[in-house]
């Protein structure tokens, strides 16, 4: 399993404490939502980043008011198929205006890759040989784009009548 | 008796299971599966070329002598093995 | 017709490449078939009873003759010859080979068709009424609305993995001929209060094992809203559908277990955050669309129904054509022609690659080049001089294609069924060429009038059987296939699902229960009556005495 971000594999500063009993004293760490709704005013009083995993049953609505002292939020495909949190990633870069990490974890594949950075992902854990190679090759897919998402690519609506 | 029925990866057509372990277009020349176990034992074999990408979705299906001749039992099988019971062009090579 | 400007061509062109990678991916083994088969899907490609099925849409069902021409193509060189119009302003091809899709999808490319999103749990091909522009009872042209949101939902990166298919379409006219209220989302547009043209909004519509009449979730959307009203019924269901089971995951469940107000209060709630952005409809490129739906220029013609009728009384056959298949079109001296794909004994919807090319010469030289795509299975020719009509008769005459009964109990829609498909239990074909074969007396289907009749070979409702006057499923009985009736379903302005009528039929007893309904209509209905408004009036008791009653049965025999 790689994490890819900014264009480069690099170690996760983070300390995976999901789903476990104790959360380590110190360091980054990323707790899942019962941990950080059951021990909240702890890790609100910690220095050091602080994660915290969504499964995607449960929408960010959850964290909402803590979003400012949560520096990475991981959100989970359990399956490929199951796109919900391709809308609260782009919940979060919009309505909740959310600029720290939003790192896409679980079964994340190349195919999705493009789709997740237009909605405002920005990390990926990847099971690949070559996941910088899979980024590129996502990201060269497409030169032109229906919509406006996260990403601030403009679309083709805006290019057609951008002004001169 | 049974037959292994399956999709042909490349091209999708029906194809079923000969005694070599090769795909065949023509239910007249797969392998005829007498007893359970020999059922079983290719089924597996069958899973195996799924995993090779050469077909996809094998399964067994129950066929009849009929005159000489293989039928599956189920119409929707006749309907796999022998084309469409209907159709503008003609399709169908055998009675459902 | 809308032409690709340079951002269309390059975005269908690098679709095609991707798919060419991933094909290729999925031959090498890179991808399992669990993997690669949403992808396949989201390009068309089904895996079915005999090979991969290639789904291809046609965009609110606008057609040129060039790429009528096409389809013909890929029929001969990729496929048997033949293709097949659904209910969904789609062809299906049924031999297609994997490894031949990404040339496929690069010729058809060349043309400004695709295969996108036509199938997978994606927004699918927008429809609309086939008669978009031309009708005489339109009060605005839905084609713009219509591409707008074509190209909002392809590729479309937040809503590629709904829980389960999606289903848009509009219509601009009262008469309802595109079957809104039975879509995820249907548009209709009307004047509110101050005289403005907008959108009705209506959402949760849909048919499958749960059919549902969609509700109204906005009386009036103004149209540079529309855009953002959909991103935020989809980013709603996106978040809340079901995906736990896959037969409850469409929006017509959500929207009806939360209830209608709990999920417009969550649409509303994200709309008033986004209305305002960047997705509201430029007017600039309202006006760019539009262009292109401009009126042709039609000759200064009047209308003739003298002449017409003196042909119409010389020749009966010619006037049973006029009366069944030809309606009115705004603009004085032209009709619109219906092609009828329901000649007795044919499938509904196929067509041979030569009839497609016959059909695209004929457009070429009638119809301003355009031909219509419907949800009934047929064709339309949309701006045909009313000089021309009789020679246009004559020419269909010869390929077949003018069997008077559009909207007749002949004018079946029928879904592939258990030839071709690998969700039926039963065979649908057969008993819509069974029905066409008994109902072929023209004088018959005229006095019959006004009626629909809808054959699904399972229970996902492809063939719209809970919407047609007489609906037919195919269920099957310990290995069997029996057939079961409703009546009194439309899918018009006044939407209503059919009624069960009884017991499901055996196959060879159906078209004799269909003959029994018809002539159970005929006896009681009153002057003026269609077969719905009959129904409506009597209730099913009268049918359902004729069709299970023995005795009575016996007696007429």
């Amino acid at each position: 399993m790689a994490l890819l971000k900014n264009n480069a594999v690099i170690d996760d500063p983070f300390a995976d404490a999901t789903g476990r009993e104790t959360i380590p004293a110190s360091g980054p760490v990323l707790v899942d939502l019962d941990q950080w709704q059951s021990h909240r005013e702890q890790l609100l009083q910690r220095t050091e980043p602080v994660g915290v995993k969504l499964r995607s049953d449960q929408p960010p609505e959850s964290i909402a008011e803590d979003l400012h002292s949560i520096a990475l939020i991981a959100l989970e495909f359990p399956v490929f198929r199951d796109g919900r949190a391709y809308s609260y990633a782009r919940l979060l870069r919009g309505q909740y205006g959310y600029s720290g990490e939003i790192r896409a974890v679980g079964d994340v594949l190349l195919e999705q890759l493009h789709f997740m950075e237009r909605t405002g992902f920005d990390a990926f854990e990847l099971e690949s040989d070559d996941p910088l190679g899979d980024m590129q090759v996502a990201s060269a897919d497409f030169g032109v784009w229906y919509q406006p998402a996260a990403d601030g690519r403009l679309s083709a609506v805006q290019l057609r009548h951008r002004a001169g | 008796m049974q037959m292994i029925i399956a999709n042909r990866l490349t091209d999708g057509r029906v194809v079923f299971m000969d005694d070599a372990g090769d795909w065949v277009n023509e239910i007249a020349d797969g392998l005829l599966l007498v007893s359970r176990q020999d059922a079983d034992e290719h089924l597996s074999a069958a899973q195996q070329a799924v995993e090779e990408n050469r077909v996809v979705d094998p399964y067994l299906i129950d066929v009849a002598a009929d005159a000489g001749r293989r039928r599956p039992v189920l119409v929707r099988e006749r309907i796999r093995a022998f084309g469409p019971s209907v159709g503008l062009v003609p399709q169908s090579r055998g009675v459902i | 017709m809308y032409r690709y400007d340079e951002f269309d061509h390059k975005l269908v062109a690098e679709r095609a490449r991707q798919f060419r990678r991933q094909v290729k991916r999925r031959l090498s083994g890179e991808l399992t078939e669990d993997q690669f088969k949403p992808l396949r899907l989201m390009n068309g490609l089904y895996m079915q009873l005999h090979a991969y099925m290639l789904r291809v849409n046609v965009p609110y069902g606008s057609l040129s003759s060039r790429q009528l021409r096409k389809f013909a193509h890929i029929a001969r060189t990729y496929d048997r010859d033949f293709g097949h119009f659904t209910t969904r302003q789609n062809i299906q091809y049924n031999w297609i080979k994997l490894e031949d899709v990404p040339d496929i999808l690069e010729e058809l490319a060349e043309v400004e068709v695709t295969a996108i999103q036509s199938s997978g749990n994606c927004v699918r091909n927008i429809t609309s009424d086939h008669y978009a522009g031309r009708a005489r009872d339109e009060l605005a042209d839905p084609r713009v609305y219509a591409e707008l949101l074509r190209q909002y939902t392809i590729l479309n990166p937040e809503f590629s993995y709904l829980p389960r298919k999606f289903k848009i379409a509009l219509t601009g006219s009262p008469r309802d001929r595109a079957a809104v209220a039975l879509h995820d989302i249907g548009l209709r547009m009307h004047r509110n209060e101050a005289g403005e043209t907008g959108f009705e909004v209506l959402v949760g519509g849909g048919q499958g094992r749960t059919p549902f009449i969609a509700h109204t979730i906005r009386e009036w959307l103004a149209p540079e809203h529309l855009l953002s009203y959909v991103e935020s019924i989809l980013r709603v269901y996106n978040m809340y559908g079901r995906r736990d089971n896959m037969h409850k995951a469409r929006i017509k469940i959500i929207v009806n277990q939360m209830g209608l107000d709990r999920y417009r209060e969550l649409v509303e709630a994200d709309w008033e955050q986004i209305r305002d952005s960047v997705l509201k409809v430029p007017q600039a490129e309202v006006d760019r669309i539009n262009a292109y739906f401009e009126p042709p220029e039609y000759e200064c013609l009047a209308d003739i129904p003298d002449e017409l009728n003196d042909v119409r009384a010389r020749i009966p056959e010619f006037d049973q054509w006029m009366s069944a298949n030809v309606a009115e079109h705004r603009v004085p001296g032209y009709s619109i022609v219906n092609i009828s794909l329901k000649a007795p004994g044919l499938p509904p919807g196929d067509m041979t690659a030569d009839t497609m090319d016959a059909v695209a010469d004929l457009a070429d030289r009638y119809s301003l080049d355009e031909i219509r795509v419907n949800h009934r299975q047929n064709l339309s020719f949309v701006d045909v001089r009313q000089l021309d009509l009789f020679t246009l008769w004559k020419k269909l005459k010869l390929l077949d294609l003018a069997t008077p009964n559009i909207q007749t109990v002949s004018d079946i829609i029928c879904c592939p069924g258990l030839d071709y498909c690998n969700l039926a239990n039963s065979r649908s074909i057969p008993i819509a060429q069974d029905l066409s074969r008994h109902f072929v007396d023209v004088d018959h289907l005229a006095l019959v009038g006004d009626f629909t009749i809808n054959i699904s070979g399972c229970m996902n409702a492809c063939g719209h059987h809970h919407v047609g006057n007489i609906g037919i499923l195919g269920v099957n009985k310990r290995g069997k296939e029996y057939f079961q009736l409703t009546l009194g379903g439309s899918s018009d302005e006044n939407a209503s699902l059919g009624d069960r009528l009884g017991r499901a039929l055996p196959q060879d007893e159906v078209p004799a229960a269909v003959e029994t309904i018809v002539d159970t209509y005929l006896a009681i209905r009153l002057d003026g009556e269609r077969f719905l408004d009959t129904y409506r009036r009597a209730g099913i008791a009268p049918f359902r005495e004729a069709v299970y009653n023995p005795v009575q049965a016996r007696a007429v025999a």
